[in-house]
């Protein structure tokens, strides 16, 4: 096949996945809207609620059993303290999963027929980077639903990812071409990979964490009739949001040390506050605030959330903005 | 920067430095005072606080331009705002990283972070070395708990639950003859103060690395050789404590210069972009070995005093001037800046020792030229297909005052340009091997050829080492205290009723928020209960 076959493969590939992955959004979306309970069970539902005071629980350590049970319950779909999901319901999740599913695989193929057209790694520029960036969150997404029940999630997840794709093919998009000699190396592979990994993860984090401030007022209004009351519990969806920020954090620390490897390579100096590496170390920072907030005794959990989805604001600036606007060394959006 | 389970001490237990509140005490005195101050400082709540402001203080690095990364952009930054500008430089917004108030951001954080870290060393090597605490009187107070009923007398069971734990790698201390505690998990606590001492070591070695390196640049075109020694650098920036004349004497000879722009791509922002740039040069070091060595971006050469990184590259016309008798008066590759991406280059030429008056050319290279009318001279491609110069002319005096002057650009100010034809001015369009005759027996200018020129950068880090060392080490102690679970783990064993068997209950206590100590629980006992 020549690179031309690759290069309109690759777009039809891109193209397909947004169209498959906004069927898949209205089946999640669906799937949401259905499990919204019926007004008679709301009221059990509460009466429920107030038996078990989960916001009591949150003291050191306080209830680990219940909790255990609540995030079951949340997790896992129907158990003896929910009500079973309808049928509906259950048939627009699979829906939603399947075309998951296909959309990753659409977006590994896109990335894929990339590679093959312009010969070498695929993240040599924005559009390769917003490309890549969504076939991980996918990834991140469908490969943790393997091991969680994570249906509700799945309109979080596949609505951010359709709007960098759409992004990236309509605003981001560049011709296939050759590196600039600086990013000839090794540590592209390396670098660029985890980063996109890293935010891959964040973006998953702030998702759930944004769902955790969302549960977390309607658990302080005493409950609602919408489709939150089926998710999670706010413990359980900020402990969700932790655990992504536990893994995207290591990631993104070893992308800033292995850029600094890269950078002394190619640049002659390992840090040089570059735009691009000031709001790297910005975005570190911020995370690491959380993750100190969060580890204080006294801090509230929902304050120290409010500080993650401040790291994932930097995060998308890092890569909207300071990729095309500001004049650094890592002007490589080919834009 | 830290793990879950980080209460930092003094906030949670000290009454008088607690959050806002005014100290109990009504005179503290002066050490009552510093010690208000210190545990204010070392408090969790102003780690976050300077953490948060860290990162704000780190933004206006990459909004405005900084004079250390590109010192002509930021001049012409401060001469557009003609108002903020000298303001903001004032407040060092310029330099942000050099800011006192940056300083003062990371210093205060770093005291603060020591600070923590002491004490809490005390504290976990205390607790390294203890043994775990006697198990409460009520397990079933614990977080998680669980009880049943098994097979074997209190004492046998107990051994067994003592050997699951062991396999589980607890820690395990027996208070009394029915009890067992375990703890395991202590490398939470271990790799959390490996992060945060470690973080001092990256600042150790960024500080050691400013102090005790240094950097110089040079452009050295093709058949050239550059030496090693202060004088011919063009710019050399020592740390504080360097010794500028103590350099290794090597030479480097830039035998060619290879390079490749992109020509079949015509999408938008790739032509013309440059894909390899290779210096091809000869070493030879201080006892006169030579030896081949490329210089490529990405590929830097190690001369052992100093990394040697190709950085730049652009064209340095040969261009000879003759005096109105035909002698060479001047004859010398001379290096143009490139402007652009197509390597639209500006630069000078200054005869000292032409007559009756010294002479200068300014003006621009051109690879590929084009000059029209909207643009005036300008390159449409970095490669030399169409080699211009595009000169005027001054005469007058060179070096007015003795002011220090960039090689490229011509101090006009007590100059006066050669008068042309039709023009005011008097300009030169040259390509290889065309000559101008200057007017009034003035002698001419030749635009003998053009040359690559190598953009070198060479330079030392003594710190980077350990500044790498520090950080990978940082990240093992950080994926450490975020992954592994400091768990407590309490048994306690009783006969039941029926004869032969014996009630186990078994408590767990985790430091933190801990989804999984009711599996582990689980876990303990089914390793019990399996074969015996």
């Amino acid at each position: 096949m020549t690179e031309t076959t690759f290069a309109q493969l690759s777009t039809l590939s891109a193209y397909s996945a947004i169209g498959v992955l906004t069927l898949a959004m209205i089946a999640y979306a669906f799937y949401l809207a259905r499990l919204a309970p019926a007004r008679d069970e709301r009221r059990e539902q509460e009466a429920a609620r107030r038996a078990t005071p989960e916001r009591e629980l949150v003291g050191v350590g306080g209830g680990a059993d219940q909790d255990h049970e609540a995030d079951r319950a949340g997790a896992a779909g129907p158990t003896s303290e929910m009500p079973v999901e309808s049928a509906g319901a259950r048939k627009a999740a699979g829906i939603g999963w399947t075309l998951t599913l296909l959309g990753t695989v659409l977006v590994v193929a896109a990335v894929a027929l990339r590679a093959a057209e312009v010969h070498r790694w695929p993240l040599g520029n924005m559009y390769e980077f917003a490309l890549v960036g969504s076939m991980f969150t996918l990834l991140a997404y469908v490969g943790w639903s393997f091991r969680r029940d994570l249906r509700w999630l799945g309109v979080f997840v596949v609505v951010p990812v359709l709007v960098v794709l759409g992004t990236a093919e309509t605003v981001w998009y560049t011709e296939a071409s050759q590196l600039m000699p600086s990013l000839q190396s090794v540590w592209l592979a390396i670098h660029v990979t985890v980063a996109t990994v890293a935010v891959a993860i964040f973006t998953i984090g702030a998702a759930l964490g944004g769902l955790y401030l969302v549960q977390d007022r309607i658990e302080a209004r005493g409950g609602t009739r919408s489709f939150m009351a089926r998710l999670p519990s706010a413990r359980a969806l900020e402990r969700l949001s932790y655990m992504t920020h536990v893994v995207a954090f290591p990631l993104w620390t070893f992308t800033v040390i292995v850029g600094a490897i890269w950078a002394r390579q190619a640049w002659g100096a390992y840090w040089n506050w570059d735009p691009k590496e000031v709001w790297s170390f910005v975005i570190w920072v911020v995370y690491a605030a959380y993750l100190h907030a969060r580890a204080t005794t006294g801090w509230k959990r929902q304050n120290a959330t409010w500080i993650a989805l401040a790291g994932f604001v930097c995060v998308v600036l890092n890569f909207a903005v300071v990729n095309v606007y500001f004049v650094g060394q890592h002007s490589y959006s080919g834009l | 920067m830290s793990a879950p389970g980080d209460t930092r001490a003094p906030e949670a237990t000290d009454g008088g430095g607690r959050s806002g509140g005014p100290p109990v005490q009504p005179s503290l005195g002066v050490l009552g005072w510093a010690r208000f101050v210190w545990r204010q400082l070392t408090s969790m709540r102003t780690a976050l606080f300077l953490l948060l402001l860290l990162a704000v203080a780190a933004i206006p690095g990459s909004t405005f331009p900084q004079r250390s990364i590109d010192a002509a952009r930021t001049a012409q930054w401060i001469s557009d705002h003609p108002t903020a500008g000298p303001i903001l430089d004032d407040l060092g917004f310029f330099e942000v990283y050099a800011s006192p108030w940056f300083a003062a951001i990371y210093l205060l954080l770093f005291v603060s972070l020591i600070g923590c870290v002491v004490p809490r060393t005390r504290v976990h090597w205390r607790q390294v070395r203890s043994v775990p605490p006697r198990a409460p009187r009520r397990l079933e107070r614990l977080p998680a708990h669980r009880e049943v009923v098994v097979d074997g007398t209190p004492e046998e069971v107990r051994e067994r639950l003592r050997g699951a734990l062991r396999r589980r790698r607890y820690r395990v201390h027996a208070h009394d003859d029915t009890s067992l505690s375990g703890e395991k998990g202590y490398l939470k606590e271990t790799g959390n103060l490996v992060f945060h001492v470690a973080l001092v070591g990256v600042l150790v070695g960024v500080a050691w690395g400013h102090l005790l390196g240094w950097r110089g640049d040079v452009i050295v075109p093709v058949g050239s050789t550059f030496a090693n020694t202060l004088s011919r650098y063009d710019t050399f920036s020592p740390g504080p404590w360097v010794d500028p004349n103590d350099l290794d004497p090597y030479t480097l000879r830039l035998d060619r210069m290879d390079v490749a722009f992109e020509t079949e791509d015509t999408g938008p922002g790739q032509f013309g972009q440059p894909r390899d740039f290779r210096a091809s040069t000869t070493f030879t070091d201080g006892d006169g070995t030579e030896r081949s060595e490329e210089i490529a971006v990405n590929h830097p050469l190690e001369t052992g005093d100093g990394t040697v990184f190709l950085l730049g590259n652009g064209y340095a016309p040969r261009v000879t001037v003759r005096d109105a008798e035909g002698t060479v008066i001047y004859s010398d590759a001379t290096a143009f800046l490139p402007e652009d991406n197509f390597y639209t280059s500006v630069g000078a030429v200054k005869v000292p020792g032409a007559v009756p008056e010294p002479l200068g050319f300014a003006g621009f290279f051109l690879p590929t030229g084009v000059i029209d009318d909207e643009r005036g001279p300008h390159s449409v491609f970095p490669d030399t297909l169409d080699p211009q110069l595009a000169l005027t002319a001054f005469e007058g005096e060179l070096f007015p005052g003795g002011r220090p002057q960039s090689v490229y650009t011509l101090d006009t100010e007590a100059m006066e340009p050669l008068p042309g034809d039709e023009a005011d001015q008097l300009r030169i369009l040259l390509r290889p091997g065309e000559t101008f005759e200057l007017p009034g027996d003035r002698g001419s200018i030749t635009f003998d050829g053009v040359e690559r020129f190598a953009g070198l950068s060479i330079r030392t880090d003594p710190g980077k080492t350990l500044t790498l060392v520090a950080a990978l080490t940082s990240l093992t102690g950080l994926v450490a205290s975020l992954v592994v679970r400091r768990r407590r783990l309490f048994v306690r064993v009783g006969p039941a009723d029926e004869a032969g068997r014996t009630v186990v209950a078994v408590g767990g206590l985790a430091k933190d928020d801990d989804e999984g100590m009711d599996d582990e629980l689980a876990a303990v006992l089914t390793t019990d209960e399996g074969p015996r």
